[in-house]
């Protein structure tokens, strides 16, 4: 797999936006798209990129005439598709072009569809509210579609409600449901970000398939650089509302004028691991034994089933050292963060810290182990007491096992230098601080008991890539100078790359490929490895190096 | 020590008032506070405002509409009722508050322990359902007309049956921030359950609770006046809202603003308490509903 | 399925084992005699010991509560104190007022109130928004005998438009029926009607904020189509969900409303009850009211699949 490169430049033009500007409703802010322009041709794939608040959804949007009513609107510049400027438009035409000339599948496939209705009969609406077609020619042109985006039994699906659909099938739906009437536009806004790597390859596939087949112009709307670089003709960088670099894929991988696109490119950890490091001494601080825990539940005259979370888990963890579990959704590797961790109690196995199994413990058995074992999570915006200053919450653990105040104070405020925070961040709460500052502080919090392990869970997925690297170099600055043992719970092989020295691969609670970071990126042995690995997006591309990956 | 361990950073009591303010939320409750404060100063201070000795009887001017003398007219005995009413309402309003203090204290004790430990929350949770089940007027009237005519027994009369609401909203609350990480993250930090309970849990339910207090007051105000309407209230010879209007039900078609003053009045204090508690709900959290019944 | 039915109704039985016991202390652990209580300030002693013998007040707790629980498995809920009449025909003889009083109020609440709650939660903060709002805030803060006290007022005394008070079946005819009955359903209606309207439109905001509506205005869907197959089917769960809850409130509201209205029904008969202390009555309507609305309740369960086919038994 390489870059697109086609010609599109015979083409004729599907939309064309002009200096377009759109600010919030009754409050003197500055815009949030500040005179944003671009345009795509037919059978073409433009990918707006950009980090979160840049601006990128508000213009898909804007595009579909969705804004949300009374928030933001739109003061000033075109959007024409076919030539005619939508923003003339009156709302019924708008209502009678969506799903004829352009529409749109939305990030999470989970909650775009009613679940309250059959998804055959919500494909067929569109049909309902746009043509004449009698009855049986509507059925068997919904079958028809589903049958073009490859779902299987589509007789049964027609009639199965969104629960009973995986994922994967559902954003098949909403892909057969914009595409349906062949629109000249179909918007994509982070379609697959919801999805796991594998499903997510195949929906991007899909979407190109089709693309070819209607000669679709797509607007592809995503923060992930591996997805780009799989699917784009050209891209347009966003930063604060404005497009900040624009151009053909290859151009814009390879050669980025803007320090911003660089800087994004820069931040994409490489698929390639890093260099393995010395091995470790001796003894293991913490070690699990053939771990697993199973949920049991039905009461009495119910049906008792039994949920197998995550089995025969089995590694050593020495001090300086940090593990990946790696796995997409369902694989069990939280499960196996939280036993660690005795949020819950293992059903099966042995955990080993310092020596002492500590897989049963009661709570007070549990406490004086606590101090050694610290856990970061995925969401920085849950993860701090929002009622509690910075003070309060870094203090917590110390003060609990009896350190003087003054001390954890001290300790917190040489904590804040190392995560290049002010030292007044002390006396502040959690909602002045951005996302990745408090996944600094959350960091700053676990290791302010100066604990023998930190489970970092998910701890870098919700950020943006550029706060990401920032967080990983932490992370990895904590462990040169502590010494401290990391278990990273994943679901990005790239980030895995980037920080693990062996990884452990979970698929469906058990653990299918374990070894070093290296072997098992390079040279994986089992096909789900593989799977992962073949499905990552842009694996083909360093985007640091601005060149392919020579495998 | 070094660093003061500050409030919230801005006090409950400010958000609230911020609330409060013509700007931010519209006129309603604006109009609604200057309301509830003209009628919180009208009772407390009746005395000094009544015209009249609420409880002299002037067998000569019974049932008069309203005068120059008798502001709203007089009841069947000849009492002021306007000065009778100011009064009432002080005793109205001291039933509401005790009553909604008592089942906010019950109720968050209660739902604390129900959402964290699994082991009590069934059996407390069936008993509330039960309580829940039983028509929280009969078990009023049930209770007054067996512990007597008091003004205790008729606030626990009104207490039991608001208790298992404010459960179910503290146990429902416990339930979603305990999942919260950052509570997980105290549990990996060793923080006791009690520092975990007090200083992480229950401070999650003191927005919806100071919500809950007010619809609770606004609540026990009606029902006071409903139980005393039914004749199952306070002792007749206390004055209150309910009791003054229970008077007049038989002298309905003669002088109907012995049961329309009061009326009014209780309705504009009610009004206003829950215009506040819709204000407070919409400022501290928008996702808050009003409680379910 | 059918597993889940038979342990959602074997559910409810710890409930009510709970309300009955609490039924049952209620008159036990008050402070004093019961059966002072029961026979008043001015009672003999020869009085006394009367109702303790016939209540069984000298056994021992449990074997009183025994007595009578079987009693009341078997259909006996005892007889009156007052006129010595069973229980259970005493509350055969007045269900049906009540009943056609509750049924009424239900159509005319759901009728009003539902649509009131879409179309605010459509026009959300317009004047329509505001104007529900306000009539449901004004509803909650009303007594419901002031609510019945002005309405009398005005259509019978004042405009004369109505009879007073009373009741008569619907056998006697529709007219006479609905002439007496359309006033207390209003006023039961009006507390109903602003709990309802108030719930519909939040659980409509609620859902007309999620992706599949954006998903459905995607697709061009019109706005009336919008409101009532794609949002109302979603947000119908918790709407009847407060119905249930609500049937708590309708209950108070009957005794009240009766109560005006001189309507010869179960309220009134509670009320009578309670001030003549006739206890074997309370403690019957209590536990028969309670049951109603577990009953009720569990229905309302039970029909969740029906709006939601998420939702599986």
């Amino acid at each position: 797999m390489t870059l697109r490169s086609r010609d599109f430049s015979d083409a004729p033009v599907v939309l064309e936006i002009s200096d377009l500007v759109v600010r919030v409703s009754d409050r003197d802010l500055p815009p949030v798209l500040k005179g944003v322009s671009f345009d795509i041709r037919r059978g073409e794939t433009v990918c707006l990129v950009g980090e979160s608040g840049s601006g990128k959804s508000v213009t898909s949007l804007a595009t579909m005439g969705l804004l949300p009513r009374n928030a933001l609107h739109v003061e000033g510049g075109r959007i024409a598709l076919n030539g005619q400027n939508l923003l003339d438009v009156s709302s019924a035409q708008m209502k009678q072009r969506r799903a004829t000339d352009l529409a749109m599948i939305f990030q999470e496939p989970m909650t775009a569809l009613n679940p309250v209705l059959k998804v055959g009969p919500q494909i067929t609406e569109v049909l309902d509210l746009h043509t004449k077609l009698g009855r049986a020619e509507k059925k068997a042109k919904v079958l028809d579609i589903m049958r073009q985006v490859h779902l299987p039994d589509v007789e049964r699906i027609y009639d199965s409600f969104p629960h009973q659909l995986s994922g994967g099938q559902r954003q098949r739906i909403m892909i057969a449901m914009a595409l349906i009437l062949e629109p000249a536009l179909l918007i994509a806004d982070e379609p697959t970000t919801a999805l796991d790597v594998t499903t997510q390859q195949q929906i991007l596939s899909l979407i190109a398939e089709m693309q070819q087949r209607h000669g679709t112009a797509v607007l592809f709307i995503t923060h992930d650089m591996g997805v780009v670089a799989e699917i784009a003709d050209r891209v347009c960088v966003m930063r604060q509302g404005e497009i900040v670099e624009t151009g053909p894929i290859r151009q814009v991988l390879e050669t980025p004028r803007h320090d911003y696109a660089s800087k994004l490119l820069d931040a994409v950890p490489s698929l390639v691991p890093r260099p393995s490091r010395q091995a470790p001494p001796a003894t293991p601080v913490l070690a699990a034994q053939n771990l697993g825990k199973t949920y049991r539940s039905g009461s009495f005259l119910g049906k008792k089933t039994e949920v197998r979370a995550s089995h025969g888990v089995t590694f050593d963890l020495s001090p300086g050292r940090t593990l990946g579990i790696v796995g997409e959704s369902g694989s069990g590797k939280t499960t196996v963060a939280r036993s660690i961790m005795r949020l819950i109690e293992p059903t099966d196995g042995r955990i080993l810290l310092d020596g002492d199994d500590i897989a049963h413990l009661t709570s007070s058995q549990m406490k004086p182990k606590r101090r050694k074992l610290q856990v970061v999570f995925q969401d920085p915006y849950r993860s701090l007491n929002p009622r509690w200053t910075i003070a309060r919450s870094l203090t917590e653990g110390p003060l609990n096992y009896g350190v003087p105040y003054d001390t954890a104070i001290a300790e917190a405020k040489r904590l804040l230098k190392i995560i290049s925070l002010p030292e007044d961040a002390l006396r502040r709460y959690p909602h002045q601080f951005s996302g990745g500052q408090r996944q600094r502080i959350a960091i700053a919090r676990a290791v302010m008991l100066k604990p023998e392990v930190l489970v970092a869970d998910e701890a870098v997925s919700a950020l943006d890539v550029s706060v990401q690297a920032q967080v990983l170099d932490l992370l990895d600055e904590l462990q040169r100078q502590t010494g401290i043992a990391i278990i990273f719970i994943t679901h990005d092989l790239r980030v895995a790359a980037q920080i693990c020295d062996e990884v452990l691969v979970m698929q469906r609670g058990a653990v299918v490929e374990q070894g070093s970071a290296e072997r098992v990126l390079h040279d994986p042995q089992h096909e789900y490895t593989r799977a992962l690995i073949g499905a990552a997006p842009g694996r083909f591309w360093d985007f640091a190096a601005r060149k392919p990956l020579v495998a | 020590m070094v660093i003061e361990r500050p409030a919230a950073e801005k006090p409950l009591s400010l958000r609230l008032l911020s609330q409060l303010s013509p700007a931010s939320t519209g006129i309603a409750p604006f109009i609604a506070t200057i309301l509830l404060l003209a009628v919180i100063l009208l009772t407390v201070f009746s005395p000094w405002i009544a015209t009249h000795d609420p409880l002299a009887m002037d067998p000569l001017k019974r049932l008069q509409s309203a005068s120059g003398e008798h502001l709203l007219g007089t009841d069947a005995y000849g009492r002021d009722l306007f000065s009778r009413m100011i009064l009432g309402g002080r005793t109205s309003l001291v039933i509401g508050i005790a009553a909604a203090a008592t089942a906010l204290i019950l109720g968050v004790l209660i739902g604390l322990i129900a959402g964290y430990f699994r082991t009590a929350d069934a059996i407390i949770m069936r008993a509330m359902d039960a309580l829940m089940a039983m028509p929280s007027i009969l078990i009023a009237i049930a209770l007054v007309a067996l512990n007597g005519p008091s003004i205790g027994s008729v606030i626990m009369a009104i207490t039991v049956p608001e208790v298992p609401r404010v459960v179910r909203l503290v146990r429902s609350v416990v339930l979603t921030v305990r999942e919260e990480p950052y509570v997980e993250a105290a549990l990996a930090l060793g923080s006791s359950t009690p520092k975990i309970l007090f200083q992480h849990l229950l401070p999650n339910t003191m927005a919806p609770m100071i919500v809950q207090g007010t619809y609770i007051i606004a609540s026990a105000i009606l029902t006071e006046a409903l139980l005393s309407f039914l004749g199952a209230g306070i002792s007749t010879e206390i004055p209150t809202w309910g009791n003054i209007m229970a008077e007049g039900r038989q002298y309905f078609r003669l002088n109907p603003g012995i049961i329309l003053w009061p009326g009014v009045l209780l309705t504009i204090c009610v009004l206003s308490i829950n215009l506040i508690g819709d204000a407070a709900r919409d400022g501290l959290d928008p996702r808050m509903k009003k409680r379910e019944a | 399925m059918t597993s889940y039915l038979i342990r959602r109704i074997l559910s409810v039985i710890p409930v009510l084992f709970l309300v009955s016991i609490f039924v049952f202390l209620l008159l036990r652990l008050t402070p004093g005699d019961p059966a002072a209580i029961i026979a008043g300030d001015n009672a003999t002693p020869e009085t006394l010991a009367r109702i303790r013998e016939a209540m069984g007040l000298n056994e021992p707790l449990l074997t009183q509560y025994v007595k009578w629980m079987g009693g009341i498995l078997q259909g006996d809920f005892g007889r009156s104190l007052i006129s010595g009449v069973p229980v259970l025909d005493m509350v055969a003889g007045r269900i049906g007022p009540s009943i056609s009083l509750a049924v009424m109020t239900i159509v005319i609440t759901i009728l009003v109130a539902i649509p009131m709650g879409v179309i605010a939660a459509w026009k959300h903060r317009s004047w329509v928004d505001h104007l529900v709002m306000s009539f449901s805030v004004l509803g909650f803060s009303v007594p419901v005998f002031l609510v019945g006290y002005v309405l009398l007022l005005v259509f019978s005394v004042k405009l004369a438009w109505l009879p007073p008070q009373g009741y008569r079946p619907l056998t006697d005819g529709l007219g006479p029926f609905l002439e007496r009955a359309i006033l207390p359903s209003l006023t039961l209606a009006s507390i109903y009607i602003a709990l309802i309207a108030r719930m519909t439109r939040a659980a409509m905001l609620d859902v007309l904020n999620e992706d599949y509506i954006r998903t459905a205005r995607a697709k061009g869907v019109g706005e009336r189509r919008l409101l009532f197959v794609h949002a109302l089917k979603n947000a119908a769960v918790p709407i009847v969900t407060i119905v249930g809850a609500g049937f708590a409130l309708l209950i108070s509201g009957v005794v009240v409303t009766e109560t005006i209205f001189n309507i010869p029904g179960i309220g009134r008969l509670t009320v009578d009850a309670v001030l003549a202390r006739d206890y074997p009555v309370i403690q019957a309507l209590i536990l028969l009211t309670a049951t109603l609305y577990v009953a009720v309740n569990l229905l309302i369960d039970l029909s969740y699949p029906l709006f939601d086919p998420r939702i599986r038994y």
